[in-house]
């Protein structure tokens, strides 16, 4: 015990130390929270340039306004003749003509305008200009076509859909659950696929690193491979926590600093674009944010977290065993040993898509026996908890999984002992196999 | 004394290849232990079960008259043919990691190394990374890290390969000095002349078979051909190939094989008979080297 204890300090001590470690784990964030700000600047970029447009209103429909003008864009209705503007384009200073042309037949579907110009406008201006145009043909059609206004508007509606449990339960159902559910499912089984990656991959390297160096013979004359098996893996598992908690951390943070610093209401600005696009309602775009908090708060978070740290620890071991058991097996050629991992990188792969099935279908038969099934169920399961699956499918496939994590170390335990001290041999899954059965 | 280590009939198969066969033998406290056999013999098979990196198959092996276990590998050093150390890690730090994993305290380990730090005068290593060093500085270290824990059997699998003179001969004195101290030494090889110079007890090892065992001396008895040269003064007699086979001679020294009836004494009174002044008379007997080729190379051809 007390040299498990040694090496997992070695393992964790000497990664945390690293300048590699601390830059990728200070960087990392940094990096991320420049992106967004970057991003978040690009896109709420307003180009200073003043624009103006001059309008024909040859349909006569604007009634001398085109709605409020805008920042940087100025509408001009001018009574003049296209021809003889077009004619004079040069000295004037407008960047385009708007020519609206005479409405012939009322009921077409589709209206045409036309925009005379040299530089081509913005997608976005462009936008904004025919929402302008359409709103005022619509008014014109309106009044033209003797319609009632309020009953008009009356067709303008939004559906709610609103979940219910059957039974009289407290908990309450609104039309966001599933949104969040799915943000949450997702986001847990893209943690849980990228540290396993990630880390399992750290612990193969490390395992391949003292083979080659051969400082492993010296090793496991003083301490039986299990116990520097073992110790690496809970070593670098620990480096991953690490590195994940300090994230968690310093993102927000850096985030929250950066925005005061810069003044940068970032969290506005890409939704501005997003208001521009779908046309929703500021008002209820902050109602669905207070009610996404309110969900998000209402989430059984003392069930969720120690399950996902449950399965990150099933799915870590299961998977850094196997990976410490592939680096065992490899050789100084790294690229001949690549095959080997191929085995165990497929069912993280498969598992990751399944898991984005499974949270757009968390109760499909799919996503239930692949959360059960041990080899998926690490990062299928996180991604359906936040649906709140059946007792007895997180049981079983809690059972399941740890039982098989036991195993996979037990078993990966068997390969590496042999593995580590076999050199200058070209490996192959038919010998690794003689391997688990051979003795110690 | 009791025998530090002892082994019983302890084999060892990987798959279809028998590495160790049936192996015994005993090798007594306090001296230095040859292990000899060719290249592929079975050496580094045997002591990966005496480090217990491996396990046998069957068979027995006592250290200290206890059967091998889980608390041995601390009374164990070991330095393989094949040397490594964590390449990042400081040089301090690496040998407390070692020395801790072999039982010491931590401040043991500090004082120890401290030690032979100073003995090796290279206090100055302490905080350099191990890549830092070159080649002949890393074995030291290694050196050190397998007997800062003061091991009573200590085993050096080929310690002198890749090491110039100077280290040679530095690490040639601590196994001196360790061993006067007590220390167990078991010295794995195939250079006979090492063997010669250093081992008490020599074990040979072929094809996973112990062919030979015994002290240097009852070994060479045991291969010695009755050869005896002497170096003289005066005439030989005429004769004297009719009494004795000579296999060399020139102007001051004859070499003769006796054969099985007669003893030296009476080469050598025959010698006095006959008026010769002896100025050195000497059994010729067999190297090592001449015994393992021929050990070998017998098991080899049958």
């Amino acid at each position: 015990m007390d040299k498990l204890w040694l090496i997992i300090q070695r393992e964790y001590l000497t990664r945390v130390k690293k300048r590699s470690f601390i830059l990728a784990t200070i960087l990392t964030p940094l990096a991320i929270v420049l992106f967004m700000v970057v991003v978040s600047f690009i896109l709420s970029y307003e180009s200073g340039e003043v624009k103006h447009i001059a309008v024909l209103d040859q349909a006569n429909i604007l009634n001398k306004t085109i709605g409020k003008d805008e920042k940087n864009l100025y509408f001009h209705i001018l009574d003049e003749n296209l021809d003889s503007l077009k004619a004079n384009f040069s000295k004037e200073k407008y960047a385009g003509i708007l020519v609206i042309p005479p409405i012939t037949n009322i009921d077409a579907s589709k209206h045409k305008v036309y925009y005379y110009r040299e530089d081509p406008l913005g997608l976005d201006v462009q936008g904004g200009v025919v929402d302008r145009i359409k709103n005022k043909l619509r008014d014109y059609k309106i009044k033209q076509l003797g319609l009632d206004e309020k009953n008009l508007r009356s067709l303008n509606f939004d559906i709610e859909f609103n979940p219910q449990p059957i039974t009289n339960t407290k908990e309450e159902i609104t039309s966001i659950t599933t949104i969040v559910a799915v943000m949450i499912g997702g986001a847990m089984g893209t943690i849980m696929y990228i540290t396993v990656f990630i880390y399992g991959m750290m612990v193969m390297r490390s395992v391949m690193e003292e083979k080659v160096n051969r400082i492993v013979e010296v090793m496991i004359s003083s301490v039986r491979p299990f116990q520097l098996m073992l110790g690496k893996i809970i070593g670098v598992g620990a480096v991953g926590l690490t590195q994940v908690a300090i994230w968690g951390l310093l993102i927000p943070l850096i985030y929250l600093v950066v925005g005061l610093f810069f003044g940068l209401n970032m969290e506005a600005a890409p939704m501005d674009m997003e208001m521009a696009n779908t046309a929703i309602d500021p008002e209820e775009l902050e109602g669905m944010v207070v009610l996404a908090m309110q969900e998000l708060s209402r989430q059984n978070w003392l069930m969720i977290i120690p399950l996902f740290v449950l399965y990150f620890l099933g799915g870590y071991f299961l998977y850094a065993s196997l990976f410490a058991a592939v680096g065992s097996a490899m050789g100084d050629d790294l690229g001949e040993g690549q095959a080997l991992t191929i085995p165990i990188t497929i069912p993280v792969l498969i598992s990751f898509y399944i898991m984005m099935v499974a949270v757009r279908s968390p109760h499909s038969s799919l996503a239930v026996w692949s959360s059960i099934f041990p080899l998926f169920s690490p990062i299928v399961m996180p991604a359906r908890l936040a649906f709140s699956p059946p007792w007895w499918q997180i049981g079983l496939s809690i059972i399941l999984l740890l039982g098989t994590a036991i195993f996979m170390v037990w078993l990966s335990a068997r390969i590496y002992r042999v593995g580590i001290l076999m050199y200058g041999k070209k490996v192959t899954f038919k010998e690794i196999g003689k391997w688990m059965f051979s003795r110690g | 004394m009791m025998d530090i280590l002892k082994l019983d009939k302890v084999r060892k198969t990987y798959g279809k290849h028998v590495a160790v066969d049936d192996v015994s033998f005993d090798m007594p406290t306090g001296c230095i232990f040859g292990m000899l056999g060719p290249n592929g013999a079975g050496k580094t098979s045997l002591i990966r079960i005496i480090t217990t990196i491996t396990r046998a198959d069957s068979g027995v092996v006592y250290l200290n008259g206890e059967k091998l276990g889980n608390k041995h590998p601390e009374q164990i050093g070991y330095m393989p043919e094949e040397r490594g150390l964590y390449k990042k890690m400081k040089v301090g730090e690496h040998l407390i990691y070692l020395a801790r994993l072999k039982g010491l305290s931590n401040k043991m380990a500090k004082q120890e190394i401290g030690h032979w730090f100073e003995k090796f005068g290279i206090e100055d290593w302490w905080s350099k990374k191990v890549e830092e060093l070159s080649k002949g500085m890393q074995q030291k270290i290694q050196f050190i890290s397998t007997i800062i824990h003061k091991p009573k059997l200590l085993i050096l699998d080929e310690p002198f390969s890749g090491l110039d003179p100077i280290n040679t001969n530095l690490i040639k004195d601590e196994i001196d000095e360790l061993n006067k101290n007590g220390t167990s030494i078991i010295f794995s090889t195939h250079r006979m002349e090492q063997v010669e110079e250093i081992c008490e007890h020599i074990v040979l090892i072929n094809a996973g078979k112990n062919v030979l065992q015994g002290s240097v001396k009852s070994v060479k008895d045991q291969f010695k051909k009755n050869k005896f040269k002497v170096h003289y003064e005066g005439t030989l007699p005429v004769d004297v190939a009719e009494h004795f086979t000579i296999t060399a001679q020139n102007k001051d020294a004859i070499t003769v094989q006796l054969s099985a009836g007669n003893n030296s004494n009476d080469f050598l009174q025959y010698l006095l008979r006959h008026g010769l002044h002896i100025h050195a008379f000497n059994e010729i007997l067999p190297t090592l080297n001449e015994i393992f080729i021929r050990q070998v190379g017998a098991s080899t051809n049958s």
